[in-house]
């Protein structure tokens, strides 16, 4: 149903090279669907942030297109920006502030009337509340950045821009961080985010998109990108090693390591229907190949990532 | 027109000089007691009336400018400087503002700041010497055309700054100097050739000209040439910022 809307966020061609000459997005098309949560996954210094400024107004692109519903980024750049919350990776915050002073300057900078319900609703559902009179200074790290969500979030954007949302926090509360753009999502706002921790895509992404080098190597579904380029790896600690594989087990995913003493297996996911692991030990048995010990496991986001970034290099 | 928005910066902005109300109001304020002590009381009492008045009265004008131009500058400079250097700007470039709502927030609230010193000041030279304005609507209005021109040029500043002592250079190093020199403490008439001549270079003797006829009516440079050159100089620091803030110069890279 998602996919048959119109997408929310469209980026065409959108380019950005600094004044030094250093070329930080080549020409990168993208489109955000309305209400995905979509990780922009990538190496430091391959273009995230830049990307995200571009969108914001923090970069001028130095080429190409940005529209929000059809609406141009750049040449009606105060229809776009209201709609658009952004929440930077470094801790910028206003010491000295206090929290719910904060929140509410962030709505009118955003050209929405005063409304406390709304500043009262963003800092509950960010368990701010007990802290809306402390100064900001006095806050925790991943108080301060929950700080910054909630003045992303003061001008009810329909999307958010969360730049390294976790970055610095330790994993409880990462985990309610996940929880908390989770049911964000769940009340319609799109999340764009950028992280170089896999897990966290893994976690809540609908979508992953892969930037190198300021360009989009890769856009898919996480279910697909996991199903197409996962991989399932098992090795075999053989009780006598071997110096060559049976002829038996040449139309097998094997190799030999550790001087024969291993034997390794790598499978895609779309190999598993006919040569699957369980029917591999079943082969194993039947040859009377002998082990003491079998070390399966499925490949991470982290591994096909670390594949897509080594190819494109 | 964001006008939520010039609202939100504009308080913002007050409130930050709320909270160091001290060192904004008090420092100033302490500042030209001295002088009023030291130049109007203790010397100026020995003196000979000068223009028509007391040298006290005298140098009434001189004083509120070297306070006005000096603060201006660095509360508009430090207010535009300081989400520079923390980073928060990011919020001030991804929300739906323009030049105009900027200028509007950040300039308003330094120039209320300076319009409020520039009343206290005068309040408190009323205690030391006694005076009456002849222009007040004059003086009302060149003094709130210099806040906002000096706020301007600060503004500037701050955006061009990229470290905490080049906001001090340019009120320090330039304006302080140009100040003292400008006719604050004598009337330029009294200078000797080529002095006179030279000191028409410094811009500060048109505003310090210019305030004291709004004063005292009288003055050593007619008072419109002192206006249009104040004009003349908002007007070129309003276009700086425009471009800057179309070519995104220090703002957005």
């Amino acid at each position: 149903m998602v996919a048959l809307m119109p997408p929310i966020l469209v980026l065409s061609g959108l380019s950005k090279t600094y004044a030094g000459g250093h070329v930080a997005l080549d020409s990168v098309d993208l489109e955000i669907r309305r209400g995905e949560i979509f990780a922009l996954l990538g190496p430091n210094g391959a273009g995230k942030t830049t990307l995200i400024g571009a969108v914001c107004g923090l970069v001028r692109p130095t080429g190409g297109t940005i529209t929000v519903d059809g609406v141009d980024a750049i040449r009606e750049p105060r229809q776009v920006r209201a709609r658009i919350g952004l929440v930077p990776q470094e801790l910028s915050t206003d010491m000295f502030e206090h929290v719910a002073h904060t929140v509410g300057f962030s709505r009118g900078l955003f050209g929405k009337r005063r409304d406390d319900a709304v500043v009262e609703r963003v800092l509950r559902s960010l368990s701010l509340w007990d802290k809306r009179d402390a100064k900001i200074m006095e806050l925790s790290g991943g108080m301060k950045r929950r700080v910054l969500i909630a003045k992303a979030l003061a001008h009810e954007p329909d999307i958010l821009f969360l730049d390294e949302p976790t970055a610095g926090v330790d994993v409880e509360l990462r985990r309610d961080m996940w929880k908390l753009i989770g049911a964000l999502r769940d009340s319609g706002v799109t999340i764009i985010l950028t992280t170089h921790y896999i897990e966290e895509a893994e976690e809540m992404a609908d979508r992953i998109g892969v930037i190198d080098k300021g360009r989009i190597i890769l856009v898919e579904e996480k279910q697909t990108l996991l199903a197409k380029l996962g991989r399932t790896e098992a090795r075999f600690t053989l009780a006598a090693p071997m110096t060559a594989l049976p002829a038996d087990l040449a139309d097998w995913p094997l190799a030999l390591e550790d001087d024969g003493g291993t034997l390794r297996y790598t499978i895609t996911a779309a190999e598993t229907e006919t040569r699957g692991l369980a029917a591999l030990v079943r082969r194993l048995d039947a040859l009377g190949v002998d082990y003491r010990t079998l070390d399966a496991r499925r490949s991470s986001l982290e591994d096909i990532f670390v594949d897509l970034v080594e190819k494109g290099a | 027109m964001n006008w939520t928005a010039v609202r939100a910066l504009y308080m913002f902005e007050l409130a930050r000089t709320w909270r160091t109300l001290f060192q904004s109001i008090l420092t100033p304020v302490l500042t030209t007691s001295l002088y009023f002590v030291v130049f109007g009381s203790a010397i100026g009492s020995r003196m000979e009336t000068i223009g028509g008045g007391s040298y006290g009265a005298f140098i009434i004008p001189g004083l509120m400018l070297l306070t006005i131009l000096s603060e201006s500058i660095a509360n508009a400079s430090f207010g535009i400087y300081l989400p520079r250097f923390t980073g928060t700007i990011y919020e001030l470039l991804s929300a739906p503002v323009g030049v105009a709502e900027t200028l509007l927030g950040y300039v308003g609230a330094a120039a209320t700041k300076s319009v409020i010193l520039a009343l206290i000041i005068l309040g408190t030279a009323r205690c030391f010497v006694p005076f009456e304005i002849v222009h007040p609507f004059w003086a009302a209005g060149f003094l709130l055309l210099i806040a906002v021109s000096f706020c301007l040029f600060g503004f500037i500043l701050g955006l061009w700054a990229d470290g905490f002592e080049k906001l001090q250079v340019v009120p320090l190093m330039v304006v302080t100097p140009l100040t003292f020199l400008g006719g604050t403490f004598y009337s330029i008439d009294m200078l000797p050739e080529p002095w006179r001549t030279i000191t028409l270079f410094n811009p500060i003797v048109y505003l310090v000209s210019g305030l004291r006829w709004a004063f005292y009516g009288t003055a050593d440079i007619n008072i419109a040439v002192s206006a249009g050159l104040t004009l003349a100089f908002m007007a070129a620091c309003i276009v700086a910022i425009a471009w800057i803030f179309r070519t995104g110069y220090r703002l957005r890279t």
